[in-house]
C-alpha cells in the first residue's frame, strides 16, 4: 500500500486547560483546524480528558482524525504528552492521574477550567488543580502511557519551563519515551544536541489560542489515517516517517 | 567541613550503603533545575534539592559535587539511591526546607560558589 503524508498538529489545548483562552471550544478547534489543512490534530490539556471526547465527536464528519490524550506533569515538574487509542485506556489513565493529582483551581490565579460539548456549549467546570504536577515519578509516568497502549512524548524539551532536558539535565537512558516535541522556536542548529537520544523529532504548537492551531506541525507519511499508523510511523516502520 | 560534621550538626539522614562522608565540604549549590545544575555548580559543592529521580545521582557524579541533600523529608528513588552508590556520591535527607537548611550551612561557614567573581 502506498504511503500518503498527513500534516499533524497533536499539542492543543481546549479551554479545559487553565492557561488557555476560553474560546479554544470544540467545535472552533476542530474548523480551525481544518482552515490550516490539518489532517490529524491532538487534544492534551493538562492532567485531563474531559473535553476529549467532546472534540473527537465535533470532528466525526469533517475526515480529521482527533487523537486523545493529555499532558502530564510528572512530580519532577517535567511534562508528558500521551495519547491513547480507545476511550478505556484514556479513562484509565486519567483515573490515575486524578488520583494523584493534589490540589484545588483558583480560577482568580490560574484561569478557568471549562468543560465543554461538542457544539461548544460549557456544561460544566473541573475544580483541580489541573495546572498542578502529579505525585507520580517521570518512569512511572511514562510507563503508564506505554502499558495502557499509549503514545508517549516529552514536550517542548527545547524550552527552559518544564521541558524534560531543562528539569533533568538530560532524557534519563531507557526512559521509553516514543518522541521528543520541539517548538516553532525550533532551529535546526539544536539538532545536535537532540540527536544522541535516537528518538524522532516532531514539531507542534502548543496552541492555548484558536490562532495558534497549526503554528508548528509534523508531516506523518501514513499507509492510513489511524491511531495505529501514527505508532508506526514514529517507529519508522516499513517506510512510514515524520518530518518536521 | 568533612561532610560527617555537616550531617551530624544538622541531624541529616544519610540514605546512600557505603558511601564516604569524609569529604572537606567547602561550598554549597541550591537549585532543583539539573540543567541549571549541570551548567553553574562546580566541584565539590554540597547540592540542596527537591528533585528525588535517579538523574540527580548522575548530575552530581558529571559534576564531582560532594554530596546531595534533600529537602523537607524527600526521600530518594530506589534506582536514585543505587546510582549514587555506584557514583559514590553521599545522598542525605533533611527535615528542613531549603531556605532554613541554606542559611544552617551557612552559618557553619558553608558558602556559596559564585559571589566573589559577580563583585558582590
Amino acid at each position: 500500500m502506498l504511503l500518503k503524508e498527513f500534516k499533524a498538529d497533536l499539542h492543543i489545548h481546549t479551554c479545559l486547560s487553565p492557561c488557555a483562552d476560553a474560546q479554544m471550544l470544540p467545535d472552533r478547534i476542530v474548523q480551525q483546524a481544518r482552515l490550516k489543512s490539518l489532517d490529524i490534530i491532538g487534544i492534551c490539556d493538562h492532567n485531563s480528558t474531559e473535553n476529549v471526547l467532546a472534540v473527537k465527536a465535533a470532528g466525526k464528519k469533517t475526515g480529521l482524525l482527533v487523537l486523545g490524550g493529555m499532558e502530564i506533569s510528572s512530580q519532577e515538574e517535567v511534562h508528558i504528552m500521551g495519547f491513547f487509542s480507545d476511550d478505556q485506556s484514556l479513562r484509565l489513565m486519567q483515573e490515575v492521574v486524578y488520583k494523584n493529582l493534589p490540589g484545588e483551581n483558583k480560577e482568580t490565579v490560574f484561569g478557568e477550567q471549562l468543560v465543554a460539548d461538542e457544539h461548544g456549549k460549557i456544561i460544566g467546570t473541573n475544580s483541580r488543580l489541573l495546572i498542578g504536577s502529579v505525585n507520580l515519578g517521570l518512569e512511572r509516568v511514562v510507563a503508564l502511557i506505554k502499558s495502557l497502549g499509549g503514545i508517549a512524548i516529552a514536550s517542548h524539551i527545547n524550552r527552559q519551563a518544564f521541558g524534560i532536558i531543562g528539569q533533568m539535565g538530560f532524557i534519563p537512558p531507557g526512559l521509553g519515551l516514543d518522541a521528543l516535541e520541539v517548538t516553532a522556536e525550533y532551529s535546526l542548529s539544536e539538532i545536535a544536541e537532540y540527536e544522541k537520544y535516537n528518538l524522532p523529532l516532531v514539531k507542534f504548537s502548543d496552541a492555548h489560542f484558536l490562532q495558534d492551531i497549526g503554528s508548528a506541525s509534523t508531516v506523518f507519511s501514513l499507509k492510513a489515517l489511524e491511531f495505529s499508523e501514527i505508532n508506526l510511523a514514529l517507529g519508522s516502520v516499513e517506510g512510514r516517517k515524520v518530518k518536521i | 567541613m568533612k561532610l560527617k560534621e555537616i550531617v551530624e550538626k544538622l541531624a541529616l539522614e544519610v540514605r546512600t550503603k557505603n558511601v564516604a562522608l569524609d569529604y572537606d565540604v567547602k561550598r554549597g549549590y541550591a537549585s532543583d533545575l539539573l540543567s541549571d545544575v549541570l551548567a553553574n555548580a562546580n566541584e565539590g559543592d554540597l547540592w540542596i534539592t527537591l528533585q528525588v529521580h535517579q538523574n540527580i545521582a548522575a548530575v552530581a557524579g558529571m559534576k564531582g559535587l560532594s554530596g546531595i541533600i534533600l529537602i523537607n523529608s524527600r526521600e530518594p528513588e530506589e534506582a536514585t539511591l543505587r546510582k549514587a552508590e555506584d557514583e559514590k556520591i553521599p545522598i542525605m535527607v533533611s527535615k528542613l526546607a531549603a531556605f532554613e537548611l541554606t542559611g544552617r550551612l551557612y552559618n557553619l561557614g558553608i558558602t556559596g560558589t559564585g559571589n566573589a567573581a559577580k563583585g558582590i
